[in-house]
Order: structure tokens, then sequence, then C-alpha cells
């Protein structure tokens, strides 16, 4: 066990490197640089701004640089936003996206798994039918459309009752919370409902549920114990990716509710070509999921004795 | 034992007919081919969504060239019309510059308004016909003011004096008219006339008129725009119809259904293209490392797992950007290559387990024994034996890429104006969405309808081609 956490850490960092190493060549190939929509600048001020930034070294010795400062933890200072460093934006936005993420995440497992078991348990009958019929509306349907959506019917319902009863965007309170994670979780809730459902009705006609009836177990008791347990284990599998879709997937939300996250300034920093922000932010989201997924496998392992992490 | 060797005669030894049967096929032999077509023909829900991408395709191909409208062409009088909105327009005079109403020292016979005080009833008078050509109006002379402010609202100011928009400051008493001629839209319009005090207070009284505006047309601008030919049968106060927008226009005029089916070029373009292009590289690559195997294969694993890793919206607007888009293209091609570059390791790990696993099958090693080549190995055992999950996969990938290109487009880092796609027709939706719902609404059910379909058909094939993945319903 230890010896599997320690070689998966090690492939994580190698992962991390290389992360960083393509975003650093895609970054350093596209054409102009974080100086270029600078107007009215002269040439000498712009050999000082390169001096500064360490522009006009070779491209390789800044890679060095910048690897052994990244190394550190530093990620450098941005060039768009005075001086402020890429280590204060992240820990000033990324809370923010972490939050609508993790808020989205256990919203989307606790539907899911509630719904497919559901479902599975009404094979057939109308909540199944009902359900199922929802669960393709939503994996059918964007979620910037259900945002959009959301944020429509949330202004009818305020208007209509006179005063806000739910924020229509921006950030705070829990209220300001809940619309966009229950929007941003809608997606991978109905993806997560049709694993649980295909799992939970392989788990529902196994021998062992046949064996529990028949010495006489409660209903309830199999289907906690017996049933949910061993039919939750391919949906802990697909968390740890789901996480992944849900944080990078998260600045569309961002954008249509006005959330103050770390996806805009990525989104922005690509627009400026502004090369510390770029580097910071996908390195950090990089190895914010790679750690993600290892904890996810880690769980996985203890949860379900049969998997063996080697 | 003798007995029965001398029992036996020549009669024994005689061929037994050719024609007597041992067993018999009762129904026709179906090959794996037929058996899927006839598995996802009978499932009512692929046949409804073959259907619909059928039409898709109708709609995408040939919706064109039927209705061939400019996508950019912009319709400056009909600006976010929803479908099924009133096209008349009364053709008027071409615009007359107005001098106004002023009462001057020596214009006495006007100065019989200077009279009348702010409780009077008829105390602003729209002067001429109020259309989206002009709005005039006329007041009465406030005693004691020594300017008015005119204000515009769309909505009656009611009791909390919400005016609207301040559209002039007239700065003399004696002008007691103003011409609205800003961004007039058919429909009604609040006015609200408020004096001004001499160091420009504006004073808490108000006078409002309602004024409902018809949309207007001069016979020279009719012409321009094709609406009427030079050789028309038309009069002063007809009415004449302008363009027909079946699904209404965007916010700036543009006609909704050109957009929508130029839209699904671009995203069909590349939901249908990325997808072959991905699964292809992802096959050739996954087969390599399945049949070298070794640490070629490792390697090549390995390599695959760093590039699932990399966080992929990220990358895919950084490739996007990494590559560029020069004056005058669409940016489909760069997002093209981006999610080729970014997509193709999922193929890769399934068709490499795949082949590892048809390797040991007890056939391939049969057929070896009998002398086959390597090729005739991919082209008899490995390729017939992969190709429906190949199929499958190929069908999933392309909703997940239309929701890509849309997302994309959608924050603005897809296509670039004016190419029209369905994600960026969503973006600037989302702008006019509060007055003007349509806009979001069409291309948004577009595409979740196209990804549904795909979705439901990836269903039905995978039912259909694959026994060991066939869902239990």
């Amino acid at each position: 066990m230890l010896k599997y956490t320690i070689k998966r850490i090690i492939q994580g960092i190698v992962t991390v490197w290389f992360i960083a190493t393509v975003t650093f060549i895609a970054m350093h190939s596209v054409p102009g640089d974080p100086l270029t929509g600078e107007r009215g600048m002269s040439e000498e001020i712009r050999q000082n701004l390169e001096q500064k930034y360490g522009l006009d070294k070779p491209i390789l010795e800044q890679y060095i640089i910048y690897m052994g400062n990244m190394i550190k933890g530093d990620f450098g200072i941005s060039f768009t936003q005075q001086n402020r460093s890429v280590n204060d934006i992240i820990r000033e936005h990324f809370p923010v996206s972490a939050t609508l993420g993790i808020l989205s995440i256990v919203f989307a497992a606790l539907g899911g798994v509630l719904w497919g078991a559901l479902t599975a348990i009404y094979r057939n009958r109308l909540p199944d039918v009902v359900v199922m019929f929802l669960v393709i509306f939503g994996i059918s349907v964007p979620s910037f459309v259900i945002a959009a959506m959301s944020q429509l019917i949330l202004v009818n319902i305020n208007t209509s009752f006179g005063f806000s009863i739910l924020p229509v965007a921006g950030w705070g309170t829990i209220s300001h919370m809940l619309v966009p994670s229950l929007v941003l979780g809608l997606g991978t809730m109905a993806f997560l409902t049709r694993l649980m459902r295909s799992s939970m009705l392989e788990v529902v006609n196994a021998d062992y549920i046949r064996t529990a009836y028949s010495k006489g177990l409660p209903a309830q008791r199999i289907f906690l114990k017996h049933q949910l347990r061993n039919a939750i284990l391919p949906v802990i599998t697909v968390i740890g990716p789901a996480i992944a879709s849900i944080t990078t997937g998260g600045f569309v939300v961002e954008l249509v509710f006005a959330i103050p996250g770390l996806g805009r300034f990525f989104v922005q920093a690509v627009q400026q070509l502004d090369y510390t922000v770029i580097m910071g932010t996908t390195v950090f989201y990089g190895a914010f999921l790679v750690f993600m997924v290892i904890i996810v496998d880690l769980i996985y392992g203890l949860v379900d004795p049969r998997v063996r992490l080697e | 034992m003798t007995n029965i060797v001398e029992n036996l005669t020549p009669l024994d030894f005689k061929r037994v007919s050719k024609k007597k049967k041992t067993t018999s096929i009762s129904r026709p032999s179906l090959s794996y081919w037929e058996d899927a077509w006839i598995r996802l023909m009978s499932n009512k829900r692929s046949l409804v969504s073959l259907s619909i991408i059928i039409f898709l395709i109708f709609f995408t191909l040939l919706g064109p060239i039927i209705w061939n409208v400019d996508p950019s062409g912009q319709d400056l009088d009909q600006l976010s019309s929803p479908p099924g909105a009133d096209r008349g327009a009364i053709l008027v005079e071409a615009y007359m510059p107005w001098d106004g109403l002023s009462i001057t020292k020596n214009n006495s016979s006007e100065g019989l308004k200077d009279f009348y005080d702010l409780g009077a009833t008829e105390y602003i008078n729209v002067e001429g016909f109020p259309s989206t050509q002009y709005v005039r109006l006329s007041w009465n002379k406030i005693i004691g003011a020594s300017g008015y402010r005119i204000y515009r609202n769309k909505f009656d100011p009611g009791s909390d004096n919400s005016l609207g928009l301040p559209m002039a400051d007239i700065l003399t008493a004696e002008e007691i008219s103003f011409e609205d001629r800003l961004n007039l839209e058919p429909g009604e319009y609040w006015y609200s006339i408020a004096a001004l005090d001499s160091l420009g207070r504006e004073s808490n009284q108000y006078k409002k008129i309602a004024v409902r505006v018809s949309r207007a047309i001069s016979i020279p601008e009719a012409i321009e725009k094709g609406i009427i030919t030079q050789t028309s049968q038309v009069a002063i106060g007809d009415t004449i119809y302008l363009k027909f927008h079946p699904l209404g226009t965007d916010y700036l005029g543009r006609d909704m259904l050109s957009r929508l089916m130029h839209g699904a070029r671009v995203s069909l373009f590349i939901g249908v293209l990325a997808p072959i292009f991905f699964v292809i590289l992802g096959v050739f690559y996954g087969s390599i490392a399945g049949f070298i195997g070794g640490k070629v294969d490792q390697f090549l694993m390995r390599f695959a797992d760093f590039v699932v890793a990399l966080p992929f919206l990220l990358f895919m607007i950084l490739f996007k950007i990494a590559f560029g888009i020069g004056p005058g293209e669409s940016g489909v091609i760069p997002m093209l290559l981006a999610l080729v570059l970014l997509s193709w390791p999922a193929t890769a790990r399934l068709v490499r387990g795949q082949i590892l696993q048809i390797r040991g099958e007890g056939y391939i090693l049969a057929s070896q024994l009998l002398g086959a080549k390597t090729y005739f190995l991919i082209l008899r055992h490995m390729i017939p034996n992969t190709i429906g999950v190949i199929l499958v996969t190929l069908t999933f990938a392309i909703p997940s890429v239309i929701f890509v290109e849309a997302f994309l487009s959608f924050i603005g880092m897809g296509v670039v104006p004016p190419t029209p796609s369905w994600g960026s027709m969503c973006n600037e939706g989302l702008q006019t969405m509060l007055n003007h719902p349509h806009e979001i609404i069409f291309p948004a059910s577009l595409i979740s309808i196209t990804v549904l379909a795909f979705n439901l058909l990836g269903d039905g094939l995978r039912d259909a081609l694959d026994a060991k993945m066939r869902s239990k319903e």
C-alpha cells in the first residue's frame, strides 16, 4: 500500500512536470508576448521591461528559471495586473472555484446515488421512467444552457414575487452558491444516476442478495448493507474524473453567474497572453486534478477489499 | 467379434447418399452486420434518433440552398424580432428636416400656448404621424420655466417617477418642440417633459404622454432594401411587408434560420470530423502499442496517460490560441487540431485493450498455426472484432465534441465572429435573453436535440453491435 502510494505520487509529479512543459511550449509558440499589447512603448522601456521579466533571455534559460521558481512554489508576478503575484490570485480566487466545485460534486454524488438506486428499485415503473427521462435531458443539455435558463427562470420568479428569493448572480452567501452548484452538478449527476442504475441492477439479482433474503434479513438492511454498498463501487471510480470535468467546466457557470472564480482569470490571461498567470493556473489545476485522481484511487482501495493496490 | 466381420457384406461399404441430411438450419444465417442492423431497426429510440440525424444532415446541407439568406446580412428594420412578429410597415414620405416649433417675439400666433400651465389637459401634442422614422412632440410653454428636459421610457412612469432615458435638454423656454429619432422600435413609448429653472435644475413636476409608434419606411428606402421595385404601384400610407424571417432575427438583425443552418455547418463539421480524425489516430496508436507490446507498449501508454492528465478545457483554449487564427479565418481548423491532439488517448487505450484481448484468443493461435500472416490476422480477425467498439466510440464522441465546440464558442474562444456556430449564437443570445428569449432558445435546443440524438443512437449501436457492452434494459 505504502509502496503503491509512493509510486503514484512520483508518477503524479512527473505528470505535473509534463503539464508544465507542454503549457510552456504552447504558450511561447503563440505569436507575440505579454508586452505586445502595450501602447506607445519606446524601445528602451521595452528592453527594460523585458529585462525585468527575463524575457530577453533565451527560451531554454527562461524555462529553467521558471521551473526552478515553480519547485520553490513561486509562480511569479502577473504581467497585466499590477504587482499582483500569481500565488495571490490563486489564493484569492481558487477557494471560490473549489467551493463551487465541491458543492456540486457533493450534490452530484448524493443525487446520482439516490436517483440511481431509486430507478433500479422501481425498474420500468413510473419513477424510473420519469427520472430516466430527466437523466437523458441532463446529459444532452449543455451546462451553459441550463445556467442561462435557470437564471431566466430565477429572474421571472423574483419579479413575480416582488422581492429577491434567490440572487440571480454574484457570490458571497449560501444562497448565492445554491443555484450555480446545482446547475454545475446536474450533468455529472445525470451521468452518475445512469451508472448507479446499471450497477444496481447488476447487484439486485446477485446470489448473495437472494441468500440475504432467504436468511430473513429485513429489506432495509439488505438495501443498505448489501445492495448499495456493492453498487456504489463503480460510482466511486468515476468521481475522480468527474472532479476534473466539474472544476474545469466550472468557468462557464462562473461566467454566467458572475462568480469571481479562477476560471475567468485563465480565459482573460490567455487573451492577454499573460505568461505567468497562464502557467500558474494551468499547473495548479493540473496538479490539483492529478492528485485528486490519486486520492480517489487510494480511497477505492480502502472501500473495496477486492481491489489490491500494487 | 469375428461374427460381425464375417457378416459384413460389400453393401455396408456403399457410400451413403449425399442428399441425406443429418441436421438442417431452419433459418437463414445472419452475418454480424445483418444481425446488428435488425437489432438497431427494432429499437424505437435509435430509429427516432436516426431520423433526427438524417433531418439534421438535410438541414445542414440543403438548408442554406433552399433558404438562401446571407447569415451575416443585417436587416436593421427588424432587430431582435421574435418569430411571427408583425412585419407590416407603413410607407411614408422621405424624411424631411423639421425646424420645430418655438415662440419668438414676433411670432405671436404661436404665443397663444404661452398661457397654458402644467395643469392643462392637452399639454403635449404629437406633431405628424409618430413612426419609427421620427416622433415629433410639441408642448405648451410653462410659465417660469427656462428650459425643458425630455425623457423617454418603454413603460408608464407611474407613481414612482421612473421617467426613463433623458433624451435632450432644451435650454430656452421658447423652444417648445422635440424630435426623437433615436433607435425607435415599433411599440409604445412614454415621453415625459420636465421644466428646468434658470439654473438648469429640474422641477419635480412633469407631464407625460403615451405615443404608439408604428413601423414606417420611406419609398426610396424600401426600394433600396429591395422590398418594393421601382415599378411597384404603391402610395404613401400603404402597408408593405418587410423581409420574412421564419425564426426571427438576432440583436443585429441577422436571420436566425440562416444563422442556425450555417452554424450547423460549423458545429456538425467539427462534431463529425474531429471524432473521425482522433478515432483513427487512436486506433493506429492503440493497435501499434497492443501489437508490439513490451517496452514500446509501456512507453506509448505512459505518454497517453500524460495527455489524459492535461486539464482538457484549459488546453483546448491554449492550443487553439497557439495554432493562431489568421485574418478572415473562422477559427474552425485550430479548434479541430486542438481537439484531435487532446482526445485520441481514450480510443487508443480502448483499442489497445481490445487488441491485447483478441491476441490471446484461441482462434488467433489456431489461425497462426494454419500459417496465417500478420496482415491476414489484422484484416480477418482484429479489425472485424474491434470495429463495433470503435464505431460505438465514434458515435459517443460526436455529441461530446459538439459540446466542447459549443462551450468554447460560448465563452468566446471558439469560432470568430461573424461566423455563426450554435455555441456563439447561445453566447450572443445570453446578452438579450431577458427581452428576446428566442435568440438563445433556438440554438440551445438545436444543440440539445443533436446531442440527444447522437447519444441515443450511440446507445442503440452499442446494444446492436457489442454483445458484451449490451445494456441491461
